[in-house]
């Protein structure tokens, strides 16, 4: 059971009395304003859940796997992910669902 | 960007809600999602990126101090990948 968009703004109708368009519509926007953050080069730190930050990553050779061919993959700015102390020790005893 | 500013900048979004119903907001979403991965259930956020957990079995380890030899079990990590529109938003090079 995979939690998305739809069942965050269902719990936000259900338990905070927004309306369905407020509740959708915050949902997209939390995650919005995240995207906004990183986007302008600004990492994001969401106390209790963890920290989205920015990476530059240098250019380096890599290879196309089906032909073999070299083709340099290019610089780029990534973002990575650190739980909190918080997510982690809730997560770590988990031992069933999906364990992707 | 904190969680208290993320909360003032969508109660700046959403001016017919009060701040605390965008306090509130922020802390039912963080709380869904930690209990989402608690359950051990995927989180996928359309635009946004996936969230699931990694599998680390159990290994043996040693007190770096002691040297002494420590069983660790194996246990559940989370793990983040972006997806397609925020990869692209966030190299966008100008």
């Amino acid at each position: 059971m995979t939690l998305t968009k739809a069942d965050l703004a269902d719990l936000l109708f259900e338990k905070v009395g927004l309306n369905k368009r407020e509740a959708k519509d915050m949902v997209e926007g939390f995650f919005e304003e995240v995207r906004v953050a990183l986007e302008q080069g600004e990492g994001v730190k969401l106390s209790g859940f963890g920290n989205f930050q920015l990476r530059s990553k240098p250019q380096r050779p890599g290879r196309n796997p089906k032909t073999g061919e070299e083709i340099p993959i290019t610089a780029r700015r990534v973002v990575t992910f650190h739980a909190s102390q918080k997510l982690k020790a809730a997560v770590e005893a988990t031992g069933h669902g999906d364990k992707r | 960007m904190t969680r208290s500013e993320l909360i003032v900048r969508l109660a700046a979004r959403f001016p017919q809600l009060t701040a605390k119903d965008a306090d509130t907001a922020v802390k039912m979403i963080i709380d869904a999602m930690i209990g989402s991965l608690t359950r051990g259930s995927r989180i996928e956020i359309r635009g946004f990126g996936s969230f699931s957990l990694s599998h680390r079995p159990p290994r043996v380890g040693r007190n770096p101090k002691s040297g002494e030899k420590v069983e660790v079990p194996e246990k559940f990590v989370p793990h983040f990948k972006a997806g397609k529109e925020l990869r692209q938003r966030v190299d966008q090079r100008d």
